[in-house]
Parts: C-alpha cells; sequence; structure tokens
C-alpha cells in the first residue's frame, strides 16, 4: 500500500481528483475553486493600506485562507510519508538541455540547485524566485484568477473569458520556457 | 436652469461626499474578479471551515503525488515534451464541467441545503495582459499559485519568499488597478 502510495500517480487518477475538488467545494459550501485569490485576503487582511482593491469583507473569505493552508499541510504529509524513492524522471532532451546549465539534481520536485536560500541573491536566482513569483501573483490577480479559478473552475462552467486566459497563461508559458528562461539559465 | 450660485454649489459638494465612499465593501470582488469567491450567505462559525483544510490537504496531497508542482514538469509542458500536464489539466477540466452540468442539472444542494451559485465572468483586457504575464511567472517559478504552498510543504523552504514576492505582486497590482488597462 505504503509502496503503491509512494510511486508518483498517473495523470488519469489526478486529473479526474483535481476535478473533483470543483463540486466538492461547492457543496461544501457554494466556494468556487481559487487558489489565487487567497493572497488577495492576505493582503487584504495584513496591508489594505487603504487601497481599494483591498477594502472588502475578507473575514468572509477566510474559508480560501484555511483552504490553502490545508494544501500545505497535504504537500507535507505526502513529504513525509509517502515520499518517492527513486529520482524523477525527466524527458531525455530536457535532461540534456538542463545539465547544458549545470542542472544535474532530479531528487527533488523543486530543484535544489536552482531555488535555494544560497541562491537567492544571485541574479539568476532573484529573478527566477522573487521577479518570477510576482509576475505570478501580479498576473493572476490581473487576470483575475489562476489555473485552478481559470483553467479548471472556469473552463469547468465554459466561460469564454476564461478559456481566453488560460490560452494567454499557455503563450506566456511557452514565451518564457522556450525562449527567455534559456537565456536566465545561462547567468 | 439656473446657474448655481456659489453658495448651492458648495452645498451640492457637500452633499454629494458622502456618497463618494466606498458603497460596495466588497469592492468588485463579484464582478470584475468573479472568481475564486464565497457565495454562501450563511455565517458560520469558524470551525465550520476546518472542513476546508481537509479539502486542502486532499490537493495538497495529489498536487506532490501527480509532480503538478514539479518544475521538471512544468518545463517539459511548456516545451511540449510530454503529455502528462495536458493529461491533468484536460481531465480535470471533464470532471470539473460534468460535475458543474450534474449539479445543475439536478439541482444539487450545499450540504446546508442552500442553492449552489455559479456567476459568468466578464471579459476585460486584463485576461489577456495579467494572463501572458502570469504564464512567464508560471515557466519560470515552475509553480503557479496553489503549487506554491505545496512547495513549501515538501521543505522547499526558500519558495516561501517567492510566495512573498506574489503576495506582494498581488498588492501592487492592486495599488496601481485604476492606472492599468482592463
Amino acid at each position: 500500500m505504503v509502496e503503491w502510495l509512494s510511486q508518483p500517480w498517473a495523470w488519469y487518477v489526478t486529473g479526474p481528483l483535481i476535478g473533483l475538488i470543483v463540486p466538492l467545494l461547492l457543496i461544501l459550501g457554494n466556494k468556487s475553486f481559487g487558489i489565487s485569490s487567497s493572497m488577495r485576503h492576505i493582503c487584504a487582511s495584513c496591508v489594505p493600506a487603504n487601497v481599494k482593491f483591498f477594502k472588502y469583507d475578507w473575514k468572509k473569505e477566510v474559508w480560501n485562507l484555511f483552504f490553502v493552508g490545508g494544501i500545505f499541510l497535504g504537500a507535507l504529509l505526502a513529504t513525509l510519508f509517502f515520499p518517492n524513492p527513486s529520482a524523477i524522471s525527466v524527458h531525455p532532451s530536457l535532461a540534456e538541455e538542463l545539465a547544458q546549465y549545470g542542472i544535474t539534481d532530479f531528487s527533488n520536485l523543486v530543484p535544489r540547485q536552482l531555488f535555494s536560500w544560497k541562491n537567492l541573491l544571485t541574479l539568476k536566482g532573484f529573478l527566477m524566485m522573487i521577479v518570477g513569483g510576482f509576475l505570478v501573483g501580479f498576473g493572476a490577480r490581473y487576470a483575475g484568477g489562476c489555473t485552478s479559478g481559470h483553467s479548471i473552475m472556469g473552463l469547468s462552467t465554459l466561460q469564454l473569458p476564461s478559456l481566453i486566459a488560460t490560452v494567454c497563461f499557455l503563450v506566456g508559458g511557452f514565451l518564457m520556457a522556450n525562449f527567455i528562461l534559456p537565456l536566465i539559465l545561462k547567468l | 436652469m439656473k446657474p448655481l450660485t456659489d453658495e448651492q454649489k458648495t452645498n451640492t459638494q457637500t452633499f454629494q461626499e458622502p456618497q463618494l465612499v466606498e458603497t460596495n465593501p466588497d469592492f468588485e470582488v463579484r464582478s470584475l474578479d468573479a472568481i475564486c469567491v464565497n457565495e454562501s450567505h450563511l455565517q458560520h462559525k469558524w470551525y465550520h471551515n476546518l472542513k476546508y483544510i481537509a479539502a486542502g490537504m486532499l490537493l495538497g496531497i495529489i498536487f506532490v503525488k501527480a509532480e503538478v508542482i514539479s518544475w521538471f514538469r512544468i518545463q517539459e509542458m511548456f516545451r511540449l515534451q510530454s503529455f502528462h500536464m495536458y493529461g491533468i489539466i484536460g481531465s480535470a477540466i471533464a470532471v470539473g464541467a460534468f460535475s458543474v452540468w450534474l449539479i445543475k442539472r439536478f439541482n444539487i444542494k450545499t450540504i446546508y441545503g442552500e442553492t449552489i451559485e455559479f456567476h459568468p465572468k466578464t471579459f476585460n483586457k486584463g485576461q489577456i495582459i495579467g494572463g501572458v504575464l502570469f504564464g512567464l511567472g508560471w515557466a519560470m517559478t515552475g509553480a503557479c499559485p496553489g503549487p506554491l504552498y505545496a512547495q513549501i510543504g515538501t521543505g522547499a523552504t526558500v519558495i516561501a519568499i517567492t510566495l512573498l514576492s506574489a503576495i506582494a505582486g498581488t498588492w501592487v497590482y492592486g495599488y496601481f488597478r485604476d492606472k492599468l488597462p482592463h
């Protein structure tokens, strides 16, 4: 059992399970699946600074903060109790490309050779962790949602704006991964 | 109409001023940004929120075991080297859409007996500009907001800084929102 739980799970098991989060939240209490809003509620509760966008009753949305707290705990449990014993399988051409930049450690889902406290203040680390994070937060709110809110919840309810947003997420991702990131990794 | 005297002008201004105060305290939580919100009108004690921790934990476990939070999987997705992420997102949408259809078709209620509500989203330019910016960040960090929380849970503590930076990005968006094209 533990052995089975420890290996990575297939997409056709995990995709439908993620899809079931949509009706689960709706049935538990009329909540729309969405994660990036949690960051707005954090702003509204901690640093509203009289900004109109953060002046709303965040306490009414506090469920979302419990939800993301759960995501953190779930990941912690999965890592503690069902860790994947083998290295992450990476597509050969990606492995080859990454080797050029000195990335050869595939033992963690978050590559340690890129994302570490030591790298935080290097130019590469600053761009990937701090600028990258900023773009995720800024872009998600500007787009009105992220992968969960637009791509999963929005498309599940057949919303055209969510389809447009999802296509734009992919456009940005393609541009970064294929054209900009190689330059950053070279640094 | 007679032109207003100075006194009348001041009067109208003082009269109108209270109306300039934000009348909608939930400022566009539900219009432009009609997503990821709480549609329940019921008031509950705080511990009712514990069930969302459980739902979140389930998702966190799936995120790790599906390797959705893996930087490598995101790179493969954007380089078209693997079907994995497309399969996950695609099947999640299929199951989500079918569940929503069932909820609407059979008028399924919440566990508190409330009718489940859906709110249509309106298009604005933010979905394009913000969407591309988000995509750039997603491919760089290898994480969208959910996986950021999960990555910290796997022990990559430095991602807390990425999350803080994402929160800062959210705040900066809120601050400049009126000046940005929508």
